[in-house]
């Protein structure tokens, strides 16, 4: 078992609860034991980082604080959101580099009784434990109903690979890690460009028509590159691609079709769960005629998803060599 | 998109000393004073196109010390924080904490633009300060009756499918424990900000 | 100018046991010295109390360096007879060599002067008067102590080998190996690819006269190929460096082609008859094709094929045969072997020029992953009238023309994030590919620029040219290269998304075909080829030269000399007067038929030395030998460049330098200390 802090975030309970429930539903077998730290509180998300340095800080820092007061061990905290884990990477890496910061964040701590050691926690997202710790042999080692068949296009959205601190993901723009956990579950990864482009975040709220225009950027790749269904890793993205996906169409009068649901749901439907036990039925973009294609899904709907047309590639003639691409794992990105 | 007009004399706080201010108030080092104006950052915004000035335009503005119009813009706010911009900044600039500086210079001048971000960020903010934790249905309601009105019942849908599939709660959340420690916290951390 | 006051106090802590006559002389350097040290002090200061110390006289001067200043040097050792000199002025890097001159002159042997620095160790460095004062007179003090010690030596003199070595055949050294041919000595030309013309041979046009490329390089490649004093060894590499500045020797490997030179006629029937189509990743920069017998190019010097081993039908299954069946003058031999030859040069100049910056590593460009994102060294190809397709501008289908391309300037360059120089040549070449494609296809050109570097002769002029053939310039950074069309205008397009940031908006722009200008970067193995000639890289990992300004063709090691790109960015003109200029060194020396070589040298005692051997892997030059029969070490003395890395770590203290001998460090110590000063209130002046 690899035991590690966990620092849920807001939207576990609420509009990620699919996230929650399918990741409980995959610790057991992946050996995974994260331990919820007591009393957390909120990130702030990009709200908070608005106001002012100090507080935007400490606010952070003392999730920081307290999970660093509450380990039994362990020295990794974990973080399925992206923007939670990197606010929280955030916060510890501003206060290593520099110290008369970190000092002011921990006399601020003080008031409340707290104190962090900065740099004495590893901050890291869930994919990151997945992919590079639990590994993907033990993934594959799990996997009794792989997902032939089911064409999933990666989302590992802005925040997981930028930008980066600690250096987890081959690339800023094009990282394939989250492809190969997916290839994992047996499933047919589709080449999606915009995997790591931003979903708008908070846009919905602020500036709605640049927040429709970006999912629908991102709905629109997603469907051209023949996805049955987007998978992300953040409750932000899965909300907005999601719930806002009706007024999105709404908006710019087109009828996109594209399901989105979290890693570990595909995950738990790989290892054999039903799909309503990891959260399924939620998504307001429904994901089952999708899930009916590969004969997943429990009599919710006959409907069979029609396979998305992709755009038609140029006919293969004697053109010129592409550059070559063989050792491209050597590339320094 | 509004053409940003000379700075006249009398705005006053100009010249490099607006500069090093936005420095001075962003975490680390962000090297905002390296810029070399070359666009990556404007042509990397996936939002740059709702902006009134790219974010290379606004560091032009803030090294020509042009403070009035440098918060009146409304780039800040739709800053998105995708860090697009600062990891291909050829300079390593640190773009987006910069932005997030702007924003808490802009809210704390009481000089921001005409945009619902101030008003939202004000709102999230006071849920965190009250509970210790995020609001989502407080906080979407109170601001789509104050700013979006008309737009009510398209969202009613949405609203609808988030209840009934159980992924919005519509009471409020329990308050950490820790919350007396919390606002300690964030008093004290205001005061040292403020001293900084 | 002097003072003599005698000091009452305790008598010397030594006697001087020969007739020393010092002579100091602290120099003002205008204010750069006087601004912060009190040079008159100091000089009234060393007037008594190094007295004991044999100092009998002491001067002051604005500029030591000058004429002037020299001529109180000489007129002191004429006329007060003064037979030991210490100047208290700038670095030795800059002076040394003056005063010691201004010495000889006078008819003092030039090394018992010592120049001792009170400004880039003192007055450049501090901001307190008294405190650099008292420096300055301790670091005076050194300086006498130690030419205490001094003897008198003379240079050594090495003899300048005739012949020289090129590494490297593109423009720059086929310029290098010219000059010297002409001048009527002996160069070894080598190579590492089948044929010499380097970077240059793939080129279609060069700027900004647009000249056909080939057409103005074979005919040097064709003199280089024929001249009776260049031995062409192509397809050959360094592998050892022996010797010092006047006597190389070098060992090179010649790879066997697999060909018979002597009766190889060049006549192409073996690549024509080869059935095994390889992708060439070489010259046609990955977009055409050549056989796995070739030449490189059809205008290859020498015009001997080569057999790659890796995809030849024969190595990897031991079938086919069919050039050797078809070769006329059956010039094919599978077993032929590489040779290893050796050579003796007094001189070696490295010409070993640049690769490509990889533009894979820019995933947001798309290179690799989207077809018709092309780099600068694949539209050459595409280009050139000899190239993969005769010459015509198309996508990667290889047959339709764009209607729009665009080109990108600063891929890898200035960029943080991968090389943070500036490669010197891409705008020019951007302008050049600009007007090539609107020559070829007439299509819209749009360039993105951060800057317009167009410096030199013509260059800005040709920008101009290319603003009159209507590019279209828009000044931002490209951000992104995409296919994920946001509208239906966008579809089937490669976009480029940017900030026009003279416009001050994001633009995308729909394009057929986008060409990286990639930048500049040092060879793969630049680290290891300057180790063997024992010479270093920067940090960027660009060649050492000895002085950027002043000095940008020779290093750091006497006898190897830098040309050309290797030594950092640099266009065609800039290359070829770099080669030039290290064969008119080279020349100078050959000519001088010997060479001087400073006597600061380490050297062995061998009735000390153990036969350890701990010195002999910590010499950067490796000027170290070991005499297995006498079990001794041995250090050579024209290599040794006297730095002391193996004086200071002898165990047995067997190894002393001429010009740094212990004792001479020991007393420069003592002096700095004051522990020759007989006043006692001045000793205490100093904390132990």
């Amino acid at each position: 078992m690899s035991s590690y802090l966990y620092y849920p975030g807001c939207s576990m309970d609420s509009s990620a609860k699919s996230y929650r429930d399918s990741l409980d539903a995959i610790s057991g077998p992946l050996g995974l034991d994260l331990r919820e730290i007591d009393d957390w509180n909120c990130c702030g998300a990009t709200e908070y980082l608005g106001t002012s340095r100090t507080p935007a800080y400490a606010l952070i820092a003392r999730n920081l604080a307290i999970a660093e007061q509450q380990t039994d061990g362990s020295r990794t905290l974990v973080a399925p959101c992206s923007a939670c884990f990197l606010n929280l990477a955030k916060a510890d890496h501003a206060m290593v580099e520099s110290p008369a910061f970190g000092e002011q964040v921990n006399a601020a701590l003080a008031a409340g009784g707290l104190h962090y050691d900065a740099g004495s926690l590893k901050v890291r997202h869930l994919l990151d434990v997945i992919v590079h710790e639990i590994g993907l042999e033990a993934v594959k080692a799990q996997v009794t109903r792989p997902l032939k068949g089911l064409k999933l296009a990666p989302y590992m959205g802005c925040m997981v690979p930028r930008p980066d601190y600690d250096q987890r993901w081959e690339s800023h723009e094009y990282p394939r890690e989250f492809d190969r956990l997916l290839a994992a579950l047996g499933a047919d990864v589709v080449d999606f460009p915009l995997k790591t482009d931003c979903c708008g975040g908070h846009m919905t709220q602020i500036s709605p028509p640049t927040a429709f225009e970006m999912i629908r950027r991102l709905v629109d790749n997603a469907t051209r590159a023949g996805a049955d269904m987007m998978v992300t890793l953040c409750p932000m993205c899965q909300m907005n691609i999601d719930a806002f996906q009706g007024e999105m169409n709404h908006f710019f009068k087109t009828s996109y079709h594209m399901p989105i649901v979290f890693f570990t749901q595909v995950m738990g439907i790989a290892f054999g769960r039903e799909p309503s036990s990891v959260g399924f039925g939620r998504e307001l973009v429904d994901a089952h005629p999708a899930l009916n294609r590969i004969g997943r899904v429990e009599a919710k709907t006959d409907e069979e998803a029609p396979s998305h047309a992709r755009v038609p590639r140029a006919k293969k003639t004697q053109g010129l060599p592409m550059p070559s691409m063989a050792d491209y794992d050597e590339v320094k990105l | 998109m509004t053409t940003p007009a000379v700075s006249p004399p009398e705005t006053g706080a100009g010249g490099p000393a607006f500069l090093a201010e936005v420095m001075r108030a962003t975490p680390g080092n962000s090297r905002l004073d390296m810029c070399i104006q070359c666009g990556t950052c404007g042509g990397s915004c996936p939002s740059a196109m709702d902006m009134n000035h790219t974010p290379r335009q606004l560091f032009a503005m803030i090294r020509g010390g042009m403070r009035d119009e440098v918060f009146r813009s409304n780039t800040p706010w739709m800053c998105v924080s995708c860090y697009y911009c600062t990891v291909r900044c050829p300079q390593e600039i640190r773009i987006t904490d910069v932005m997030y500086t702007l924003k808490g210079m802009a809210t704390r001048g009481k000089k921001y633009p005409n945009s619902t971000a101030p008003d939202f960020s004000k709102a999230f903010i006071s849920n965190i300060e009250m509970f210790g934790r995020s609001f989502e249905v407080g906080l979407t309601a109170r601001h789509y009756l104050r700013h979006y009105m008309t737009r009510l019942p398209a969202i009613a849908p949405m609203g609808i499918g988030m209840l009934r599939s159980g992924r919005i709660g519509l009471m409020p959340p329990k308050r950490i424990k820790g919350m007396d420690g919390l606002k300690k916290i964030l008093a004290k951390a205001k005061d040292l900000e403020a001293a900084s | 100018m002097s003072a003599e006051e005698k000091v009452p106090g305790t008598p010397a802590p030594e006697t001087p046991a020969d007739d020393l006559r010092v002579g100091v002389y602290v120099c003002h350097c205008g204010s750069n010295i006087a601004g912060m040290v009190d040079v008159e002090g100091v000089r009234d200061w060393a007037a008594v109390n190094l007295k004991d110390r044999g100092v009998t006289v002491a001067q002051d001067y604005k500029f030591m360096c000058s004429s002037l200043g020299q001529e109180l040097i000489e007129k002191d050792i004429k006329e007060r007879g003064i037979n030991r000199v210490v100047v208290a002025a700038c670095s030795p890097h800059l002076h040394e060599k003056t005063f010691r001159t201004a010495c000889a002159n006078a008819g003092l042997n030039p090394y018992l002067c010592e120049l001792v620095s009170v400004r880039e160790q003192d007055s450049w460095v501090h901001t307190d008067r008294a405190a650099a004062t008292e420096k300055a007179k301790a670091i005076l003090s050194g300086g006498v102590e130690r030419v205490r010690h001094h003897e008198e030596l003379e240079p050594m003199r090495v003899p300048i080998h005739p012949a020289s070595l090129v590494v490297g055949g593109g423009i720059g050294g086929i310029s290098a190996a010219l000059e010297l041919a002409n001048a009527g000595y002996p160069v070894y030309l080598v190579e590492r690819t089948p044929s010499i013309g380097g970077h240059m041979a793939q080129f279609d046009k060069t700027y900004p006269t647009l000249d056909c490329s080939a057409c103005i390089l074979t005919p040097r490649m064709v003199e280089a190929g024929t001249h009776p004093n260049i031995t062409l060894l192509t397809y050959s590499e360094v592998e050892a460096v022996k010797g010092y500045v006047g006597n190389f020797t070098v060992t090179i490997r010649r790879k066997a082609r697999q060909v018979d030179e002597e009766t190889c006629t060049g006549c192409g029937v073996c690549w024509e008859k080869c059935p095994v189509n390889v992708i060439d990743t070489e010259f046609e920069a990955g977009i055409g094709y050549r056989k796995a017998v070739y030449v490189p190019f059809a205008q290859a010097v020498p015009k001997y094929p080569v057999i790659d081993k890796e995809t030849c039908t024969y190595y990897l299954k031991g079938t086919c045969r069919a050039c050797e069946k078809f070769c006329p003058p059956q010039s094919i031999r599978f077993d032929q072997e590489d040779e290893i030859l050796n050579v003796e040069v007094g001189n070696i100049v490295i010409a070993t020029g640049y690769q490509l910056f990889d533009s894979r590593r820019i995933p947001q460009y798309g290179y690799g992953r989207l077809p018709n994102v092309f780099t600068s060294m694949e539209f050459e190809r595409l280009s050139n009238a000899a190239g993969p397709t005769g010459g015509h501008i198309v996508l990667r289908d290889g047959v339709t023309e764009p209607k729009t391309v665009g080109i990108v300037h600063c891929v890898g360059s200035r960029d943080r994030n991968y090389n943070a120089y500036c490669s010197s040549i891409c705008c020019m070449q951007s302008l050049k590919v600009a007007h090539l494609v609107k020559e070829h296809t007439g299509a819209t050109v749009y360039n993105f620029y951060i800057d317009m570097r167009t410096p030199s002769k013509g260059y800005d002029e040709f920008y101009q040219r290319l603003m009159e053939e209507g590019t279209i310039f828009i000044r931002g950074k490209v951000a992104e290269i995409t296919q994920a069309a946001h509208s239906p205008e966008e579809e089937g397009k490669l976009i480029v998304q940017v900030e026009d940031t003279l416009a001050g908006a994001q633009v995308r722009i729909p394009l057929d075909m986008v060409v990286l200008s990639a930048g500049l970067e040092p060879q793969a193995d630049a680290k290891e080829v300057a180790q063997l000639f024992g010479i270093s890289c920067g940090f960027e990992g660009w060649m050492l030269e000895r002085h950027p300004k002043l000095d940008p063709v020779a290093t750091m090691t006497d006898g190897i000399f830098v040309a050309g790109c290797v030594q950092g960015p640099k266009d065609i003109p800039a290359t070829v007067a770099q080669g030039a200029a290290a064969s008119a060194r080279i020349l100078g020396r050959i000519q001088q038929g010997e060479m001087e070589l400073e006597p600061i040298r380490a050297s062995v005692d061998e009735e000390k030395c153990s036969g350890c051997r701990i010195c002999n892997n910590l010499c950067p030059f490796s000027a170290i030998i070991f005499h297995e029969d006498r079990m001794v070490t041995e250090i050579n003395p024209a290599l040794c460049q006297g730095c002391g890395t193996c004086v200071a770590a002898c165990p047995a203290g067997a190894i002393s330098g001429t010009g740094f001998s212990n004792e001479q460090i020991l007393s420069q110590i003592e002096g700095l200390l004051l522990r020759n000063i007989v006043n006692a209130a001045e000793r205490e002046a100093v904390p132990a």
